[in-house]
């Protein structure tokens, strides 16, 4: 949906400023703006990543024939980062250097992100990353168009607390940084909602875990001992296909123990048969199933791209709907692709999301986004059960850590810091 | 026809929940009252319709609840609510007749959350309790006990009065212990209830007796802490014949793994980091052999894995012969180059098994035998486990009748100890080079059909376990099938004892310390291989 007047002036603009130059220019002609893509298609996380490449071609197709982006058309540059993170690096130095492109959609877990961020701060380059993460970071080259902690995991803990009167704990994660940060947050902010030590358990696992007997049994024990309890899980893909496995067999039902997972989506679901996992509980801020307008024409054009109905969509595919769709309007506003001019005009674009709200990029290049429970079916979609009343604003640094309470980021004049000490007013930490 | 006013029937639910909240003395609602009320409404309506439902008594309401419970209750455009279990016919709600004139595609599903769900499984408790069949009795009871509700105590005792199945009594009256507690009762009665409570000797019963701990008297107290104490030294001992069962289970999981590589690594003497490719190829075959069942013959569903086990001997058997013929034969004697070129080989296999497959997970299904648990002196064991840990019994003690009773075995032995003198007794050590890398290949596909059972099919499926393999091998003792099994099931116990205390994390790590200790004060691993194959 182009802001068509909008779309003219600027035309017209990039026009007077072509013919001071005497270049003729038109529509579609013009050199191309490149588009890097910076994913995973081989390796462990090929199975996530591949998706997202698709859909930075889809969004591509789309706006091509809707003209292009200041009357130039997007040219895409994709490389394989065979989830390996240096590798990572280099190809995003590769990507800015070489390929010269003038914004890199890209990475997944936040090892790979953490990994090229140097480059990106070195060479000024722009990074639209899509997925859920820690939080307790905010780059002035990165735009983070995924949910952090108090988009996903603080609404998905109320809601326990609140609807189902869940009183004891499992953190179950896997054991690298997004989960044991985001419990260290949940920790805190589940000791600060009056719950004593001994009802948080605190468990994490290798990459790829595939034995959850004892763990599985641990937590039925813990369970067991007259309060309600639910499991908060931070589980990373590939693992979950066999936990949920051994807690189907071990029978342990949805209205006893409830998990909620913050890792498992359309796309991880539809690798295995749903039947003993309906109910348990997954939080986003977007799912497939959500009746909206939106999202059907998405869907449908989607399907139509990819060429395959059984293809399903799921949050991180949003994020990056999301994020195209800002940068082609802050590029628009700019009237061009140049990185500062880019960061400059981004903060405060608006674009409509999946689920009939608004995306707004704030200061701290977090977005808005509503924050969606739902419950799996047995089809692997997901029905929503609870969502929140308005949209909920990124937090880049979270208020329950005593390091990052005082912390705020703001990319805009005059603070223009990632890391605002709001107490001792400098930027640069706690 | 009737059209749907969601107004309107909001009211008529809310007055549902009325009736249904004070009607001990007005007329109860009947089934084909409520059933409408079901349609077009939202969760809160439905939480009422149960609740009226549950009021009824009427055998027709279980049929709906547990309609509602399984995801089988639909409702169409113009309010009529269907039941409808799978592809079978679709009936009325509220008569249980079959439904003339009603198009599938019409029907809409109606969803239900966790409370609900609750909720549905108390009613049916309830409306069950009577029942003439005492399996249904006993999930009533066992529901019961579970919520432990003082307004069900009339029930369960109007319940008791008439039961003659024992088992079925002992938890009527648990339930009714459980609900005892709740309430405001003599000394005498609680002392009997926290008994029958502790006789049961479970972790519901450890839970339900620590949570009247805090508001017993001094007396009760004893009796609660006598109870609970005999509870959690009946589960110590459950806890340590769990771990060993988990410690034999992760052991067969690693056993099959790594019997392959016994042999193409162990009596070969070829590092193959492809090893774990073909454990992945063997689960594909076994997703494809699902594939072909689900599209042409639904009903052999539960014969698939049957069909899988040789389908994913032979094909990967011969993958196997491929590989050594075509790539490993150049290069025996040269350790270095066989390890580069397997590995390369590797990812060659995982990236061509991506572009086929695609990469996200593909979905191997259990077969009913597969799936469930069944209780052993307490212990919960899982079909799946249980069923693993045979098969890979099964396989060890035919490849060790191989080796060792077979021609084929025979040869395999002579060549890998002496290939000249074999040679010269006129065995041709090419093709039993080849039918041993084979019959190695083709066990890790075996493996591949197990591990497609408990663990994700993803092109990376083989990677997880290659690490796990030498370490089980190298272990165990090179060369040695029995050094392999001891190996697998050692480190599967020290495993899952170590779990508990230090976490999956930790106790990966504290077991590789321990190998590699183990290792430097014994480098030929737990079962050394002697005589003059050692010297070469």
């Amino acid at each position: 949906m182009t802001d068509w007047t909008k779309y003219r002036n600027l035309t017209l603009a990039g026009l007077m400023g072509a013919s001071l130059l005497s270049m003729p220019v038109a529509a579609q002609e013009g050199e191309p703006i490149k588009v890097g893509i910076l994913h995973s298609l081989s390796g462990t996380m090929a199975i996530s990543e591949t998706t997202l490449k698709d859909t930075i071609l889809f969004m591509i197709e789309q706006q091509n024939a809707a003209g292009g982006v200041l009357g130039r058309p997007l040219e895409v540059v994709t490389v394989d980062i065979a989830s390996d993170w240096p590798l990572a690096a280099e190809l995003a130095r590769r990507l800015i250097e070489v390929d010269e492109v003038d914004v890199v959609f890209g990475c997944w877990t936040s090892v790979c992100r953490k990994s090229v961020l140097p480059v990106f701060e070195e060479l000024n380059g722009l990074l639209f990353y899509p997925v859920q993460y820690e939080g307790e970071e905010s780059q002035r080259n990165v735009f983070y168009t995924g949910a952090s902690p108090n988009q996903q995991a603080i609404p998905a803990v109320d809601y326990l607390m609140n609807e189902e009167g869940v009183e004891r704990w499992v953190l179950a994660g896997t054991d690298y940084v997004y989960p044991q940060t985001t419990n260290l947050i949940l920790e805190q902010y589940l000791k600060d909602a009056g719950v004593a030590a001994e009802d948080i358990m605190i468990n994490y696992t290798p990459f790829g875990h595939s034995d959850w007997q004892t763990i599985v049994s641990d937590i039925v024990a813990f369970g067991s001992e007259g309060k309600k309890t639910a499991v908060v899980s931070t589980i990373n893909g590939d693992a979950n296909v066999p936990f949920y496995r051994e807690l189907g067999n071990q029978g342990v039902a949805a209205e006893d123990i409830p998990v909620v997972a913050f890792s498992v989506g359309e796309e991880e679901l539809s690798g295995f048969d749903t039947t003993p996992l309906v109910g348990h509980l997954a939080a986003w801020n977007y799912f497939m199933s959500v009746d909206t307008p939106e999202n059907a024409e998405f869907i449908a054009a989607w399907h139509d791209f990819i060429g395959d109905d059984s293809r399903v969509t799921n949050d991180p595919m949003e994020a990056h709907y999301i994020g195209f769709n800002l940068w082609v309007k802050a590029v628009e506003a700019a009237g061009t692709t140049d990185a500062d001019a880019v960061i400059d005009s981004i903060v405060g674009q608006e674009t409509p999301n999946l689920t009939g709200g608004i995306a707004t990029m704030l200061p701290n290049h977090h977005i808005t986004k509503p924050v969606l429970i739902g419950e799996i079916q047995e089809d692997g979609q997901f029905f929503v059960v609870w969502e929140t009343d308005g949209l909920v604003e990124g937090d880049a640094w979270s208020d329950f850590l005593p390091g990052s309470m005082d912390l705020i980021a703001d990319w805009t004049d005059p603070i223009n810091c990632g890391n605002y000490n709001t107490v001792t007013e400098t930027c640069g930490g706690s | 026809m009737r059209t749907a006013h969601p107004f309107r029937l909001f009211l008529v639910t809310i007055l549902v929940a009325i009736l249904a909240g004070l009607s001990s003395g007005a007329r109860a609602q009947t089934v084909s009252e409520i059933v409408p009320t079901m349609a077009d409404t939202n969760l809160r309506g439905l939480a009422a319709a149960v609740e009226a439902l549950a009021a009824t008594g009427e055998p027709q309401a279980v049929a709906v609840l547990e309609a509602l419970g399984a995801g089988n209750l639909y409702e169409t455009a113009d309010g009529g609510i269907y039941i409808r279990a799978g592809s079978g016919p679709i009936r009325d709600a509220a008569t249980g007749e079959t439904a003339e004139g009603v198009a599938p595609g019409d029907l809409k599903l109606i969803r239900i959350n966790n409370s609900l769900r609750r909720d549905i499984r108390a009613a049916i408790g309830n409306l069950t309790l009577l029942s003439d069949d005492a399996n249904v009795r006993l999930r009533a009871a066992r529901e019961m006990f579970g919520t432990a509700d003082p307004a069900n105590i009339e029930l369960l005792d109007e319940a008791l009065a008439e039961e003659t199945n024992p088992s079925v009594r002992t938890v009527m009256e648990q339930a009714r212990a459980a609900a005892i507690l709740k309430t405001d009762v003599s000394e005498e009665e609680f002392a009997a209830a926290v008994a029958v409570i502790a006789a049961r000797g479970d972790r519901q019963a450890l839970g339900i007796l620590n949570s009247n701990l805090a508001n017993a008297s001094e007396i009760e107290r004893v009796n609660i802490e006598a109870g609970i104490a005999r509870i959690n030294q009946a589960l110590a001992l459950q806890g340590i014949g769990q771990n060993v069962w988990y410690g034999i289970s992760l052991g067969s999981v690693l056993l099959l793994a790594a019997i392959g590589l016994a042999i193409t690594f162990g009596v070969m003497g070829v590092i193959n980091m492809a090893h774990g490719e073909m454990v992945m190829i063997g689960a594909y075959v076994t997703f494809v052999v699902q594939e072909i069942i689900r599209t042409t013959n639904p009903g052999l569903f539960d014969y698939s894995l049957a069909i899988a086990v040789p389908a994913a001997f032979l094909i990967t058997g011969l993958i196997g012969v491929g590989i050594e013929r075509g790539i490993i034969r150049w290069l025996y004697g040269r350790p270095l180059e066989t390890l580069l070129a397997t590995w390369g080989l590797s990812l060659v296999i995982q990236q061509g098994v991506r572009t086929i497959f695609g990469a996200t997970n593909r979905d191997v299904g259990n077969p009913s035998y597969m799936s469930g648990a069944f209780e052993f002196f307490g212990i919960a064991l899982t079909w799946n486990r249980f069923w693993i840990v045979i098969f890979a019994l099964v396989v060890f003690a035919l490849l060790l009748l191989v080796l060792n009773k077979t021609p084929l075995g025979l040869q395999m032995r002579a060549v890998t100890q002496n290939r000249r003198m074999a040679s010269a007794m006129g065995i041709r050590t090419p093709w039993i080079d080849a039918m041993t890398f084979g019959l190695g290949s083709g066990v890790a596909g075996l493996a591949g059909v197990a591990l497609s059972q408990i663990d994700n099919v993803s092109p990376n499926l083989g990677q997880g376990y290659i690490i796990d393999s030498f370490m089980v091998v190298v272990f165990g003792g090179v060369g040695n099938l029995w050094g392999t099994l001891v190996g697998a099931m050692t480190l599967g116990i020290a495993n899952k004892f170590l779990e508990p205390y230090a976490g999956a994390v930790l106790a990966k790590i504290v077991i590789l310390v321990l190998i590699i200790l183990f290792i430097q004060r014994r480098p030929r691993g737990l079962f050394a291989l002697k005589g003059r194959a050692v010297e070469q």
